[in-house]
């Protein structure tokens, strides 16, 4: 799949695409126009709100899903095409992308048919928001390992644990939750995948401050916090599988958008070069010059993921470690490149640069989402067959 | 240049690596390069042959089949991965190029059919002293003589120099600086003044010689183009040479790095295969990141030459200095984990490592390409 050949059907699509968006984002939404995003998740949030709703109206939430549940059934290269407009037009960082990129595709893959009823159309509308109660203090790169509880009781769900990580849990209305539900079944069996109100008595969401001074990631407190039993994904104990599978999805067109987004922190760099003369330091323009080749395999490794990803494995993990080190590279060259400048903030007390914003946020990059490490092993035991580690 | 469909290009792959697994393994690399001419004719004979490799790029009214650098950077990726000593770089993918890019109808007629057929070896007699591949490095003379030409100077790091029938000799005009005034000739091997010798090389897998020039003489008609606006021929085949270069470099990185994880699961210690170490582990997945942005990066320019993409030349020299770190790297790499037998004469690694090391210099190293670059991205 490459950009130079595109059949007329894309073409169209690319062109109905990029009139819709150039049309909200130069006219009624152009106040959050590459606003919000990583680092940077509170910015225009109300604002964000109402975009993902006119975007859910217009027919541009979804669109990979089939069309008996409000998609468009586009293909893998009409997403792509999707996302490249999506970032060309400056479009802000979506609220939706959990529910859209996470818990759609896992219902749509696992759920039942009432469950597809349910929370489909409040994700394609972006009227539900939806966040991630993956890790625990006890179960990041070991994420197996939750201890997160859940037992049936009177036909509902009794939760007790806590989550961590969690991004947008004091904005969303719903999470999803892996936790332990057959605690005598053997490990990656004892597992279930729930879908929890937010709002509600037994539910406490506490902002984590990161290095950023920021807080997009939270703590979330289950205390007896409670769920219809009819909301869980896949069967009780099927959970390991469920939580593998929407890891999966998380990889899939969009990174070929965020390249899109790669590609403009990279000129504003270069533009920093050029303006305070590092641009003619020989050392600095080698570097530069890395950064911009590295830039590209990001993304000839992304489309390598897109087109070969289902049948090479350790692909993803590929594509997951090259584009995270770059970004986290970038945000060092960036500073590099403003020397003693870089340490100024933009106001006080601590209201950050862009660049320092990144700087810091990039770091969190090689972490999430399975961090450089855990990928490292994915690729050497998937990618390269070298035996696995003994495992508890 | 047509490209060939993707089930073409697996059969045309699968039809190298056998070729390859069957005729040049490591014993008969170490046999070749053993050897005064560094590889082996009849085998040559029957690549261009059975095969018709050395015909790949030539257009169907040369001899040839037509088909583009992504088929020819296919085929140096395997010749990469074997480490297979011949003719086809310095013959096909540089000195080819140039008489492609820059002969005229008379040149093409006369060298392309028997370049294709396999008759005819060829060298780029371009770089000098310095090594370097920018225009102010060519200080070699072409003076005109009447109905002749008259060359002076010497040149140093010609791939395949000693052995080529044919040299394409890159020279200036006395007194003319920087790109212009350059200009390409094409050199019988045996004419008279012309002195060669192959120099004793760290990487044994492929020969580089210095050549002679004193008062070598030559008719009008060996001039590829005008006298003095060679250097835009020479430009476009540098970019072509390096990225099939970066294609074989990749190729090379691949293979180190498959017979490294097969040596990692032979090799038992502390009870456990040694590949089962976190340590090793993490190293062998740097190096596959390394091996398939490699191959993604060559691959890449490869396909910007065929579709006449205005970055050929950025892309061609981010595989080149993507391709020269990464091999070396990985042939490195293989060294340490091989342990103290990768530090033997007797394992292929070394092999590898010195092929990685002359390759990154060779048309310019990383540094020198990245500089383009910047270059490239107004810096």
């Amino acid at each position: 799949m490459s950009d130079a050949i595109e059949s007329a059907e894309d073409q169209a699509f690319r062109a109905e695409a990029r009139d819709w968006l150039t049309e909200q984002l130069e006219g009624p939404f152009a106040y959050v126009r590459f606003r919000g995003g990583p680092g940077e998740e509170d910015e225009e949030f109300e604002g964000r709100v109402e975009w993902e709703k006119a975007m859910g109206a217009a027919g541009w939430t979804g669109i990979s899903w089939p069309k008996e549940y409000g998609g468009r059934a586009a293909s893998l290269s009409q997403q792509v095409i999707f996302y490249q407009e999506y970032a060309r037009a400056g479009g802000p960082g979506r609220v939706g992308h959990i529910g859209e990129g996470l818990v759609a595709p896992t219902i749509l893959a696992f759920g039942t048919e009432a469950q597809k009823q349910r929370f489909l159309p409040g994700i394609k509308s972006g009227t539900e928001l939806w966040c991630q109660g993956y890790s625990e203090p006890a179960a990041g790169s070991d994420l197996a390992n939750v201890q997160t509880r859940a037992r049936l009781e009177g036909g509902k769900w009794i939760i007790d644990g806590q989550k961590v990580w969690t991004s947008l849990a004091h904005k969303a209305g719903w999470c999803f939750v892996i936790c332990k539900t057959e605690p005598d079944a053997p490990r990656y069996r004892n597992l279930s995948f729930l879908l929890v109100e937010m709002n509600q008595p037994g539910i406490t969401v506490k902002p984590i401050v990161q290095l950023s001074g920021t807080s997009e990631f939270n703590e979330v407190f289950f205390d007896g916090a409670h769920a219809p039993a009819e909301n869980v994904v896949g069967a009780p104990g099927q959970g390991w599988k469920v939580a593998m599978a929407l890891l999966g999805f998380e990889r899939g067109a969009s990174t070929l958008g965020q390249q899109i987004g790669f590609e403009s922190e990279f000129k504003e760099i270069l533009a920093a070069a050029r303006e305070n003369g590092t641009a003619k330091d020989p050392v600095m323009r080698q570097k530069l010059a890395q950064c911009w080749i590295e830039l590209q395999l990001v993304r000839l490794n992304a489309l390598t993921n897109l087109n070969e990803g289902t049948t090479r494995p350790g692909l993803a993990a590929i594509n997951k470690l090259c584009w995270a080190t770059w970004h986290r590279d970038a945000g060092e060259l960036a500073m590099e490149v403003l020397g003693a400048e870089a340490e100024i903030c933009a106001e006080p007390p601590y209201a950050l640069t862009r660049m320092q914003s990144r700087f810091l946020f990039s770091r969190s990059d090689t972490i999430y989402g399975g961090t450089n490490e855990i990928q490292r092993n994915i690729i050497a035991e998937q990618g390269l067959g070298l035996p696995r580690e003994p495992r508890p | 240049m047509s490209a060939a469909s993707a089930e073409d290009r697996a059969l045309f792959r699968d039809s190298a690596r056998g070729f390859l697994a069957d005729n040049a393994t490591t014993a008969d690399i170490r046999r070749w390069m053993a050897t005064d001419l560094g590889y082996d004719r009849e085998i040559w004979q029957r690549v261009a042959g059975e095969l018709g490799w050395p015909a790949v790029p030539m257009d169907e009214d040369h001899g040839g089949l037509g088909l583009g650098l992504g088929e020819t950077a296919l085929l140096m990726e395997e010749m990469g991965a074997a480490l297979f000593c011949s003719p086809f770089f310095a013959t096909v993918c540089l000195a080819g190029s140039a008489i492609r890019l820059g002969g005229s109808d008379a040149q093409k007629n006369e060298y392309l059919p028997a370049i294709a057929a396999g008759e005819l070896t060829a060298a780029l007699a371009l770089t000098e002293r310095t090594g370097r591949i920018d225009a102010a490095a060519i200080r070699a003379e072409v003076k005109a003589d009447g109905d002749y030409f008259i060359l002076n100077g010497a040149k140093r790091f010609v791939v395949d120099g000693h052995s080529a029938d044919l040299l394409i000799v890159a020279a200036r005009t006395p007194g003319s600086a920087g790109e212009t005034g350059v200009t390409l000739i094409a050199v019988p091997g045996d004419t008279d003044g012309l002195a060669r010798q192959a120099l004793a090389t760290l990487d044994q897998t492929r020969r580089q010689a210095d050549i002679q020039l004193a008062d070598v003489r030559v008719p009008r008609g060996a001039l590829l183009g005008e006298l003095g606006h060679g250097w835009p021929v020479i430009s476009k085949t540098l970019d072509l040479g390096i990225t099939a270069l970066a294609a074989e470099q990749a190729g090379g990185a691949r293979r180190v790095l498959s017979l490294t994880v097969d040596y990692l699961q032979e090799r038992v210690q502390f009870g456990r295969q040694i590949g089962s170490f976190q340590a090793i582990k993490h190293r062998c997945a740097d190096m596959m990141v390394k091996v398939e942005s490699a191959l993604a990066a060559a691959n890449c320019a490869a396909d910007a030459a065929d579709t006449g993409d205005a970055d050929f030349p950025m892309l061609a020299a981010m595989a080149k200095a993507y391709c020269s770190d990464a091999y070396f790297a990985c042939a490195g790499e293989s060294i340490q984990l091989h342990g103290g037998v990768g530090f033997t004469w007797e394992y292929d690694p070394h092999l590898y490592f010195k092929r990685a090391r002359a390759s990154a210099a060779m048309l310019g190293d990383a540094a020198y390409h990245r500089e383009r670059i910047a270059v490239g991205l107004g810096l």
